[in-house]
């Protein structure tokens, strides 16, 4: 039987995907185009015996989710890319504090205020670590309504399990726009205990969440320690999705939005004969480097298509190493490319390489 | 079957219901869709607009740049996507709003469609869009009655807890089906 499907804004299926998992607090301030998602949690988190808060500015939000990590809850906050950069301060304080949580950043265009049209220019933000100090988080690019709700859902699960905050990196055109999703039964998977949470000292010696350590050796072990963690989402989390025909002429690589567009691309190069393939990263960080240093030996060259002006491109170039040329096409400000004009630059490409 | 449709006009037109209306309906016959609006500083008088793909196959890009149809409540849509509009696609245009028409030379179906004053005869002054969205389905097809009829219980109903307004949203779909097909 056909699972029940809705249809619903992004936004707001990654709302309802957060529940689900069991989140019961979030604490968020509004700023378009996330605005769904405190909508959604202001109706639905109460029904679920939860916490909303619309907070007073991005600070106090992002210090709310610290404060609530820390007691060992299920916690998130959502804001686009202006609002994000102001979470970045706490953001540093929650992994260096070790604090699980989920962070979801519906990109607009930037810098500053920017505009509010969708856009994918954080990804250096997002996937570089984005505040002070040397770090990583987990970034997860849905493409989809569908995947805005699953990819939130194992969110969640990730956080705890390496104890480091999530980021869900979408756009303004993921979140906005209403797709049929169904929900899957979240499954609750073995997780360690959060016996370093402040829950109380009955029976037990006091926990301290905190990120300072004034010994300079102290912290250098707890950045190796953070470091061997992020090794460990490497080995591990590396999440993708790929369509790369034999003897392929030119891959694109994209993310979010930006992958159903070159989807579409794909075909229509396919249509008119041309090999050509996709690759889609689903984890940013960590980045399929592997999977792309492997391809990249024998496919002829890469285009990477961005709603910025060239971010996860160096990413893309440090995995092909330069063994086939990469090229970039990017929209930004806003804009969102069509499908013909990167079929254009592809066309551009190829007849460099049937030459 | 896909067909990738823009739908605009003035904000408070109902150009955003239809679009999600059709989106809703689609579904329910099974297909795959998506809808995306413009979102941003519209407000009532401007331009807001709708991206809906109905689809038998999965949909790559829900982004639409060149529509297989176009349905316009105003002259300033007319003008901003007529140009976008694909070969052999369809025109629904309301003439209420829009003076002057142009002649096309490509080829286009265009189907002008005097949606407001419908809408008006039937006393019901807001369903314009409901008109545009009946001569759509009967030039297309596509979508089944029931798909139609639960659409409207969810727009109606489950959204607003007015099923009063149900018959006459029904009767001004009705009309613009009927003058479709009679080749309008």
């Amino acid at each position: 039987m056909k699972k029940k499907q809705v249809l619903m804004k992004g936004n707001e299926a990654m709302a309802e995907g957060a529940i689900m998992a069991g989140c019961r607090y979030f604490f968020g301030y509004p700023i378009t185009p996330q605005n769904e998602v405190p909508a959604h949690m202001a109706v639905s988190m109460p029904r679920a015996g939860g916490v909303f808060i619309q907070a007073e500015s991005e600070l106090a939000a992002i210090n709310m989710v610290y404060g609530a990590a820390g007691a060992g809850a299920r916690v998130m906050t959502s804001s686009s890319s202006p609002g994000i950069s102001l979470k970045q301060e706490g953001i540093s304080y929650l992994v260096g504090a070790e604090l699980p949580c989920v962070i979801a950043n519906i990109m607009r265009g930037g810098p500053g205020l920017g505009g509010i049209q969708p856009s994918q220019s954080d990804y250096y933000q997002a996937v570089k670590g984005g505040g002070h100090g040397d770090y990583r988080l987990i970034v997860l690019a849905p493409n989809s309504v569908q995947e805005m709700a699953d990819l939130t859902m194992l969110a969640f699960d990730l956080a705890d399990i390496y104890r480091n905050p999530v980021m869900i990196l979408g756009d303004g055109n993921l979140g906005q726009m209403m797709e049929p999703v169904s929900f899957c039964k979240f499954r609750k998977r073995k997780l360690p205990p959060k016996d370093w949470a402040t829950t109380g000292t009955a029976g037990r010696s006091r926990n301290i969440v905190k990120s300072l350590y004034l010994i300079p050796e102290q912290l250098e072990a707890h950045n190796r320690k953070l470091y061997r963690k992020f090794q460990t989402m490497k080995r591990c989390e590396v999440r993708f999705e790929e369509d790369i025909p034999e003897g392929c002429e030119l891959l694109l690589t994209a993310f979010g939005t930006t992958a159903r567009i070159c989807r579409d691309v794909v075909d229509k190069l396919r249509q008119r004969g041309h090999k050509a393939g996709l690759f889609r990263p689903i984890t940013l960080f960590p980045f399929p480097e592997e999977r792309i240093k492997e391809v990249s030996s024998w496919v002829k060259a890469v285009m990477t298509v961005e709603m910025n002006m060239g971010q996860m491109v160096d990413d893309v170039r440090l995995a092909v190493e330069g063994r086939c040329p990469v090229h970039f096409y990017g929209r930004t400000g806003g804009v969102v490319p069509s499908v013909e004009e990167i079929v254009h630059e592809a066309g551009k490409i190829l007849r460099g390489i049937k030459k | 079957m896909k067909d990738r449709l823009i739908i605009s006009g003035f904000g408070g037109q109902g150009v955003m219901l239809l679009g999600q209306f059709l989106a809703y309906a689609g579904m329910l016959d099974g297909r795959r869709v998506s809808w995306i609006p413009s979102y941003g500083p519209e407000m009532r008088g401007g331009t807001a607009y709708c991206s809906v793909t109905i689809s038998d196959t999965s949909i790559a890009s829900p982004v639409i740049s060149r529509p297989d149809t176009l349905i316009v409540m105003n002259s300033p849509s007319l003008d901003r996507f007529l140009p976008a509009v694909r070969r052999y696609g369809i025109v629904v245009a309301n003439s209420s709003m829009i003076e002057h028409i142009p002649e096309l030379d490509r080829d286009i179906h265009l189907v002008s469609v005097p949606a407001q004053s419908i809408a008006e005869e039937l006393k019901a002054p807001k369903a314009s869009n409901m008109v545009m969205l009946g001569c759509y389905l009967g030039i297309r097809g596509g979508l089944s009655e029931k798909a139609v009829e639960a659409a409207l219980q969810k727009a109606f109903v489950d959204a607003v807890k007015r099923p009063d307004l149900i018959p006459i949203n029904r009767a001004a779909i009705e009309r613009g089906r009927e003058l479709a097909l009679a080749g309008n």
